[in-house]
């Protein structure tokens, strides 16, 4: 079946991250298909390579990034949340002015219109978050 | 049709909601704090109790353990379930509402 996932709160904030990442991947593993996971409101602090947790705790962001590499999974970072929390990929960054950026692989940064055809694609939309 | 609740009813009142639209035949899917609601002498005890009759209500089982509780802790009638049942329960229940 395919599954599209909405992901509505940051990492390390409460569980809707490791709960999307848990659902996801066993979903994968039993032979569904993604269509997208799309990281919303604070949802899109998932998506940061700077992210540097104590070495005894999970990744949670490079847990998403090589699961995407696994099974080439489309990650999409909100763009108006994105930007309203420092979040910017390369062409962003360059086109704001701004001297770095921050999307960990595997992450891009599109508009809403990405969560509504994650929507209409998906047989199920699950949502995960506060 | 599916709800999931994912935070304790002492915290939030999204399983009060869930319940008050639930109809016969749906299914309930307790995870994360919402799994507080599935335990035993709790004054939400009677409620499930009464709700188990008519709709079917599952725990995620790693997130119980993971607050040091057991099935022994939960109301007869609650189901346990692992996140490969999760998906399961996603496959087989349209739409899917999660109650946040």
């Amino acid at each position: 079946m395919k599954f599209g996932i909405l992901v509505n709160e940051g990492p390390y904030q409460h569980q809707a991250s490791d709960s999307a990442y848990q659902f996801t991947k066993t979903a994968l593993e039993k032979g569904h298909e993604i269509f997208r996971v799309f990281f919303y409101h604070d949802g899109v602090n998932n998506g940061t390579r700077l992210t540097v947790p104590p070495q005894d705790d999970r990744h949670i962001v490079n847990r998403w990034s090589e699961l995407a590499q696994k099974y080439n999974l489309d990650l999409v970072l909100c763009i108006a949340a994105a930007q309203r929390r420092g979040m910017l990929d390369e062409n962003e960054a360059k086109r704001q002015g701004k001297d770095a950026n921050n999307i960990a692989p595997g992450f891009r940064i599109s508009g809403l219109g990405q969560l509504v055809e994650a929507g209409i694609q998906s047989e199920r939309l699950v949502v995960f978050g506060d | 049709m599916l709800h999931t609740v994912n935070k304790s009813p002492f915290e939030k009142n999204s399983l009060e909601t869930c319940l008050r639209f639930a109809r016969q035949g749906h299914t309930i899917l307790l995870y994360e704090d919402g799994i507080y609601a599935a335990l035993k002498g709790t004054v939400f005890e009677a409620k499930m109790t009464a709700t188990v009759t008519n709709c079917k209500i599952y725990v995620l089982v790693p997130d119980l353990e993971a607050r040091g509780m057991r099935m022994d802790n939960v109301v007869a009638g609650i189901q346990p379930v692992d996140y490969a049942g999760f998906v399961d329960l996603v496959v087989e229940n349209n739409p899917v509402q999660a109650w946040l």
